[in-house]
């Protein structure tokens, strides 16, 4: 069936709830009526209940805390933080308690919480809401960080996500939600981990990763009427990261172009570069290229906002760049 | 209270009325980017609040900050090049209607992070105690936003340092589209309990705020420590300009809007009185050529160049931006 990612989260959400009662949803308007800001929650509370599907007061430490501490004790959360950007807010008990149960307490935890967050540009809301922020997360050793960028995959990650017994940090891109693409129906779990080959191709290899994924797939389809043959990855996963899936398509293309709307230090682009030189550099026929947002704050101007984020000219004209060298 | 200063608490919630409106219509009208959160019906709070301020004090704001800028002193034009993300406005554009920041003014920013503010006063407060120059700070602080922790860190610190501060709550009863849970007073009862006055005002009365921010600002300035007040109001609009409030009980908020709105009860107070019907109209007409006057000036001027991405990250840098 045909659905946008939003319709196919809570599909996930609905699917999900019903088939464990420990599946809670907890977070700030996720019980109102129109199911969060962008009706995400939709529906959950008339079918499972406030004691389920839990509003919080504005409180991101203790909405992600408590749903750490749920998970921690046998409940098996999704916690919403409504964008990544309030991470400022609650980052201590992603970083420091979370994602270290499991190894300083001797393997005797189980995390299983899902955190659900809304990233990314192009809503001209500025500096505090418009980040991307997952190189930061996918940083941290215990949670592993998931980035979507159709609606059957947002199906069937979530889905592992939420059957995952780590913690999982599941990134929506929100200017993604509305698109729309075929999801298979009932049950459906992609394993993470495994990149997803969008296009085939053998001239090159064009990495992305949620929205850049997209973005990176237009830049395919432009380039094929000039002949080029792009091949585009979505690594789907951030961490684990899908490194042989990387290194195999550039054995094919000898040459990559990563697309990351990151900042550009410390960004996925830098840690896929980093991985294509130190274990692909006999295959490469040119230098791995990164497109990446600037080492900026986002601003709230739409003009720069534009300037800001990756897009398909930006792709096809490194794309070049690495072709003709 | 002074004619002027009646007249001038008169012009600045008016304006704040007025521009408001403004922004709204212009808004729907698809001219302005971003999100836009409306003040109306809760302007006697931002106004009594800063009436006696000057720009040496300091206030830092929320997401639903035009009111707040305009109370502090910002100019109406400059606010409205900065809300159109324009190259001429307050922050030059980058900030929009959610981080709008006036430092000449002491206006700390609006803040897109809820709870954002109260550790910025806070640090304002100290700043001002240990200069010993008797300025205030001020944090606004909507209903939903009193639960975050920053703002009970805030409260503590406040009273450990016995800092000149002011927590502004404005308990307009609703958090996005859910209804605060609390009954009113609670959040000062809560503020109170950490060890300083702390009232209950009603929002929509003028007088009886500017009264009690008289008494919290003398407090401060006196070096007797931080004040709670809770300002019971209204949210006149949907969370964000586009929310139709489909969740809220229509009949009851018709009842709120009738109840809440700060203006006419302003001049029909016998305070008001030296504030003649004249005067009113003089005011009136002068706020809105000054709003029509910004709103020419902000479309017929030009969006920042795209140079303008990469400056003001640092103030020097000796790495690469791009
Ligand atoms: C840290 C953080 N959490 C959540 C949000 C999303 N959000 C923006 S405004 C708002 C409601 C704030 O309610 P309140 O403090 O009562 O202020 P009001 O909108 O009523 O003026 C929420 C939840 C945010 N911007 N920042
Ligand atoms: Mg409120």
């Amino acid at each position: 069936m045909k659905m946008s990612i939003r319709e196919a989260i809570n599909q996930t959400l609905h699917q999900e709830m019903e088939r464990d009662e420990r599946v809670i949803v907890l977070g700030e308007d996720v019980a109102s009526d129109q199911g969060g800001v962008y009706g995400i929650t939709d529906g959950l509370p008339a079918k499972f209940g406030l004691h389920r599907v839990i509003d919080t007061p504005i409180t991101e430490s203790a909405i992600v805390g408590a749903a750490g501490g749920a998970a921690l004790t046998g409940l098996r959360p999704v916690a919403e933080l409504m964008f990544v950007d309030f991470l400022g807010v609650c980052l201590d008990q992603i970083l420091n308690q979370i994602a270290k149960f499991r190894y300083m307490f001797g393997g005797q935890a189980r995390t299983p919480v899902v955190i659900r967050t809304m990233i990314g540009a192009g809503t001209g809301t500025g500096p505090q809401h418009s980040q991307i922020l997952y190189p930061l997360l996918a940083a941290i050793p215990g949670i592993k960080v998931v980035t979507p960028a159709n609606a059957a995959d947002a199906k069937g990650l979530l889905t592992t996500a939420i059957r995952d017994d780590d913690p999982v940090i599941f990134c929506e891109h929100k200017a993604l939600y509305m698109d729309e693409c075929e999801v298979p129906e009932g049950e459906y779990l992609l394993p993470f981990g495994q990149a997803r080959t969008a296009v085939e191709g053998s001239d090159i290899t064009i990495v992305g990763m949620s929205r850049t994924a997209v973005i990176a797939e237009e830049a395919a389809s432009a380039l094929s009427q000039q002949g080029v043959n792009a091949e585009v990855l979505d690594l789907r996963t951030l961490s684990p990261l899908d490194e042989g899936a990387v290194l195999e398509s550039l054995a094919k293309t000898g040459r990559v172009v990563v697309v990351d709307e990151a900042n550009p230090y410390c960004s996925m682009a830098s840690e896929i570069a980093g991985l294509v030189v130190e274990r692909g550099f006999d295959l490469l026929d040119a230098p791995v290229k990164r497109v990446t947002s600037p080492h900026t704050p986002v601003p709230a101007t739409p003009c720069l906002e534009a300037e800001y984020v990756p897009n398909v000219e930006r792709v096809i004209a490194a794309v070049q760049e690495t072709l003709d060298y | 209270m002074s004619p002027e200063k009646l007249a001038d608490a008169y012009r600045l919630m008016k304006t704040i009325r007025e521009f408001e409106e403004r922004m709204r219509s212009e808004y729907q009208q698809g001219k302005l980017p971003g999100f836009i959160h409306i003040y109306r019906n809760q302007e006697a709070i931002a106004v009594a609040a800063c009436l006696d301020m000057t720009n040496e004090d300091y206030i830092a704001s929320t997401h639903r900050g035009h009111g707040h800028c305009i109370a502090k002193g910002c100019e109406i034009e400059a606010m409205l090049l900065e809300l159109a993300c324009k190259e001429d406005g307050l922050c030059n554009g980058k900030g929009g209607s959610m981080h709008i920041a006036d430092m000449s003014k002491g206006m700390l920013g609006a803040n897109a992070i809820v709870g954002g503010g109260p550790p910025i006063a806070a640090g304002a407060a100290l700043t001002a105690k240990t200069l010993g120059n008797g300025a205030i700070s001020m944090a606004f602080i909507g209903d939903g936003a009193s639960d975050q922790g920053t703002v009970a860190e805030s409260l503590n610190l406040a009273v450990v340092l016995q800092l000149p501060m002011i927590f502004m709550y404005e308990n307009n009863r609703y958090a996005e589209f859910t209804k605060s849970p609390k009954p009113d007073g609670r959040i000062a009862e809560r503020a109170g309990a950490f060890g300083m006055p702390a009232e209950v005002i009603d929002g929509s009365d003028f007088f009886a705020m500017y009264d009690a921010c008289q008494r919290a600002i003398t407090r401060g300035r006196e070096g007797g420590g931080p004040t709670a007040i809770e300002a019971v109001c209204n949210r006149y609009y949907g969370h964000f300009e586009g929310d139709a409030q489909a969740y809220r009980d229509q009949d009851e908020l018709a009842q709120e809007r009738a109840v809440s709105d700060p203006i006419p009860r302003f001049l029909a107070d016998p305070r008001a009185a030296a504030l003649t019907p004249e005067k009113v109209a003089e005011i009136d007409a002068a706020i809105m050529a000054e709003i029509d006057r910004g709103f020419d000036v902000t479309y017929a001027a030009a969006d920042p160049t795209p140079d303008k991405l990469y400056t003001d990250v640092y103030i020097q840098y000796e790495g690469r931006l791009r």
